[in-house]
């Protein structure tokens, strides 16, 4: 089972391929990727610089093309799977049908994975990305619990990934137009959930309060954790009262179920973040490699240790896990 | 009253100008990443020691500016401890993690915090020989 860990900048991959990941995944600095924020990701030359790193190490890199093409620019995208190609990139991760289709056809050696956002959540979907564009390897949406992922890794010989850990959203994967109801863009069009343009967080004699474009998320009174200002996270008065009506901020942790992952033929775990900082990267990679090591070798009687807990639930969003979709007893 | 209130602010100002601009000179930051923040002005508070220093970006260099209220608010106010900003310039936390604990706080241009924060991210330390630099923790 491998180890794939994000990267937004070329210090972040260093951190990454250190701490014994054993893909990083990182996007170009436009809004080619769903993290396209200010500064952040890999130009050509870091590119350069990450892959010869990663590949000196016997590690691979994977950069993600997971937004949607839009009329007007979508030559950027194709430029890009052009890049990847003539880089030596070792795979590339992609929603778009279009996309897959030309990188299938123009690049045949390039390797293809399906992003999250393609959100193919039935084996039949999965094997026609397969059969259409010989997708090599399919990142599963956040909504699966664990027995309709294990059915999916049955009927299909395409290489499954799962995410283990990170901040999690609606899942509404690759359809979410929520910031773009309160500001125009959304995470799939030019590549972030509340751009940082229309953010504005500012301290009131009521709390601490952000806005996208205007529009209060939230109202965190003083020592209240705090989230990332995106409308699925908000409080919001419905009938006269306020709460989180879309969902409550948290992170998905599903280290508890790598024995099961293990036993199911999981391929890789993923672990999300690439706006976060190297410190997280290389924390957080650390103790995935020593949880998965340990899962390996103990089977069934691994339990995650709680130092290694306690080191994720720091730097948890909202500051509490959840093992999201996976648990769901019913189906 | 702690010491360093008492002090003026324009040395630690214009020290974290000299640094920045070095950082600049030796090519660690790239002024391309900086473009966003070119004739903005950026305030780092210590909230513990209850010091503030302002520095405001030409496009070219970083210089030292007057803080005080009188100044009024710098387009991007960064707010942490002096144990919280230690720990992001050794790169021991990530800011989200700080951020989400409420143990740092960024009001203003949202957009140019995160600009400061990715172009600190992407310095690569181990281009400069230095006997002791951040460290992956």
């Amino acid at each position: 089972m491998e180890l794939v860990c994000p990267a937004g900048s070329l210090p972040a991959l260093k951190a990454a391929v250190d701490a014994g990941a054993d893909w990083v995944y990182l996007g170009l600095r436009d809004e080619t990727n769903a993290r396209n924020f200010a500064g952040l990701n890999f130009d050509a030359a870091a590119l350069a610089a990450g892959l010869a790193y990663a590949h000196a190490k016997r590690r691979k890199v994977l950069l993600a093309l997971n937004t949607y093409p839009q009329a007007g620019t979508w030559e950027r995208w194709m430029r890009s799977v052009d890049l990847a190609a003539t880089q030596g990139v070792d795979a590339i991760i992609v929603a778009d049908l279009g996309l897959l289709d030309y990188a299938h056809r123009t690049h045949p050696g390039l390797e293809l994975h399906l992003s999250v956002q393609g959100s193919a959540t039935s084996h039949e979907a999965i094997n026609f990305y397969q059969q259409k564009f010989g997708v090599r390897r399919a990142v599963l949406p956040r909504v699966l619990s664990l027995a309709q992922v294990e059915y999916a890794i049955r009927n299909t010989a395409v290489e499954i990934e799962v995410f283990g850990f990170g901040g999690l959203c609606v899942m509404v994967e690759g359809r979410c137009m929520l910031s773009a109801y309160a500001c125009g863009d959304s995470p799939n069009t030019m590549g972030a959930c509340s751009p940082a343009r229309a953010v504005r967080w500012e301290e009131t004699p009521a709390g601490l309060e952000s806005r996208l474009n205007g529009v209060l998320i939230d109202r965190y009174a003083p020592g209240e954790h705090a989230a990332y200002p995106t409308l699925c996270k908000g409080r919001f008065e419905v009938e006269d009262e306020t709460y989180y009506a879309i969902e409550e901020p948290a992170s998905l942790n599903t280290m508890e179920l790598l024995p099961e992952f293990v036993r199911m033929g999981v391929r890789a775990v993923k672990i999300e973040g690439r706006q976060r900082s190297p410190a997280y990267v290389s924390q957080v990679t650390k103790v995935w490699r020593r949880a998965i090591d340990a899962a390996l070798a103990e089977g069934a009687q691994f339990a995650p240790r709680p130092d290694w807990m306690a080191e994720l639930n720091r730097h948890s969003e909202g500051s509490q896990q959840t093992l999201g979709a996976f648990s769901r007893p019913w189906k | 009253m702690k010491l360093l209130q008492m002090l003026p602010e324009a040395p630690p100002a214009h020290m974290l100008a000299l640094a920045l601009n070095a950082g600049l000179c030796m090519g660690l930051v790239s002024r391309g990443s900086l473009e966003l923040l070119a004739g903005k002005s950026v305030a780092l508070e210590a909230s513990d020691l209850g010091t503030r220093v302002r520095v405001a970006y030409d496009g070219e260099r970083f210089r030292a500016q007057a803080g005080g209220a009188s100044a009024g608010p710098a387009d991007l106010t960064i707010r942490s401890t002096s144990a919280g900003f230690l720990s992001l310039a050794l790169r021991r936390e990530d800011p989200d993690t700080l951020f989400f604990t409420r143990r740092l706080v960024m009001t203003g241009d949202t957009e140019l915090g995160l600009v400061v924060k990715n172009a600190l991210d992407a310095i690569d330390w181990s281009r400069l020989p230095l006997p002791r630099r951040p460290a992956a923790p």
